[in-house]
């Protein structure tokens, strides 16, 4: 039986983690939003470079290109995304069950970005080449050596193809993690949509088949397509790690927001048997008092 | 008939207003953009972008990227685009010297994409320094 004394002090503890997790829920949920934001920014970027491609894709000769065709190797090289911190939920663990659901065919190495990412890794005892640790905000320039990394090996033919695992952004609960092939650039997606659902009306590159223009390339539309394409892959993977941050937040959020409850859950328990203890405690004593009056009458 | 000039980043949209003329660098020179140019798809490489507006022009330090002018519209797709304004002229000799020095540090047999990394910081830090000693000197 605790005394009134050690539930005090359980209270006092459980409120002041309560406080933490609702700090911590608020921090992630402008966070998120800031991802989002973010997201929403790159989108005329985007938008302009899959309208030159779309552009492209009929003037450059099709398949002529390297990105266009499987690597020589039979090795899959894989990009995983995964959170630097903790406290998100099951976020980085139901990536991982994905990765290891997916039984990638062939040998496969690892490329990371997020500490979780390259622990989980280790652990699993994989080959891991490179861990690229990016602050948070993410910046374009951080990320193009890691996105340059993947397309240097990719071109050293020893893979067949490179994959990015990452945490897609559905909405604030639902977060689903994906495995993308990111080359060869799939012909089909080239120009097209990405599935950027997710973002709400964060990104949503239409279909610009239609109304692209006759341009004219200098020097010329092989040399222009050349500096495009490894653009667009950096640029598709800066968008694949904005939605894993924009996951990561969110998840944290409400991971934060539950601990948070629960905490609140918790200290209306104690307070209950505090007040039930104090209670019996008074009447206990009022007994002794009226016992020990009635024993002198 | 006005030009407009839009120079958007991965990270956000830098810069979007009318114009009457740019001058910007592409891969083969300068080129110069006038209203009613022709449709045109060019890389862009390091370097300083100029922009007058009312007689009054305005310089921009941009990095890679891809060029699109259509009769009305001059879009700038790049990683980097500062104005002249907003280049911390130490913080970026700073940059440009760890990189060089970092540059010479590095061990032959090193991953090719650290030499990469490392050059094109220093590109970038000198293309912003360019624009900016210039504009110094005016």
């Amino acid at each position: 039986m605790p005394s009134t004394r050690d539930i005090r002090r359980r209270i006092k503890s459980v409120k002041s983690t309560a406080q933490i997790t609702k700090a911590m829920q608020l921090v992630a949920a402008a966070k998120m939003k800031k991802a989002q934001d973010q997201a929403t920014n790159g989108r005329a970027y985007a938008e302009t470079m899959n309208k030159i491609l779309v552009a492209l894709r009929d003037a450059a000769e099709e398949g002529s290109h390297p990105y266009f065709e499987e690597g020589k190797g039979n090795k899959t090289l894989v990009l995983v995304i995964a959170s630097d911190k903790g406290l998100c939920g099951a976020l980085n663990t139901n990536l991982f069950k994905k990765l290891l659901a997916a039984k990638l065919e062939g040998e496969c190495d690892f490329v990371t970005i997020g500490r979780k990412a390259s622990q989980a890794l280790s652990r699993l005892r994989k080959t891991l080449i490179a861990d690229f640790p990016i602050k948070d905000p993410a910046k374009f320039t951080d990320l193009r050596t890691a996105g340059n990394f993947l397309q240097e090996k990719f071109r050293g033919g020893d893979y067949k193809k490179v994959l990015v695992a990452f945490n897609n952004f559905v909405n604030t609960v639902t977060i689903v993690p994906t495995i993308e092939q990111l080359l060869p650039v799939n012909k089909v997606t080239l120009g097209g949509k990405r599935s950027f659902e997710g973002m709400g009306s964060a990104l949503e590159v239409k279909e610009t088949g239609t109304d692209v223009p006759e341009y004219t390339f200098e020097p010329s539309a092989a040399a222009v397509f050349d500096s495009i394409l490894p653009q667009y892959v950096n640029n598709t993977v800066f968008q694949m790690l904005l939605e894993a941050r924009a996951s990561e937040h969110s998840s944290r959020m409400v991971a934060m927001k539950n601990a948070t409850d629960n905490a609140k859950q918790m200290l209306k328990d104690l307070s209950l048997e505090y007040n039930k203890l104090r209670q019996a405690a008074i009447t206990n004593e009022l007994l002794e008092i009226t016992t020990a009056k009635m024993a002198l009458e | 008939m006005p030009l407009k000039l839009e120079i958007v980043t991965p990270e956000a949209r830098i810069f979007s207003d009318e114009v009457d003329s740019v001058v910007l660098p592409g891969v083969e020179g300068e080129m110069g953009v006038l209203p009613a140019h022709a449709n045109l798809v060019t890389t862009l490489t390091h370097g300083e972008l100029v922009y007058t507006k009312g007689g009054k022009s305005t310089h921009f330090a941009v990095g890679e990227g891809l060029v699109e002018v259509t009769g009305s519209t001059t879009r700038i797709l790049t990683d980097m685009a500062i104005g002249v304004e907003d280049i911390d002229e130490k913080a970026v000799q700073e940059a440009l010297d760890r990189a060089k020095h970092a540059l010479e540090n590095i061990k032959p047999g090193t991953d090719n994409e650290e030499v990469a990394a490392v050059m094109a910081m220093i590109q970038r830090s000198s293309a912003q320094l360019h624009v900016k000693r210039k504009r110094h000197t005016l």
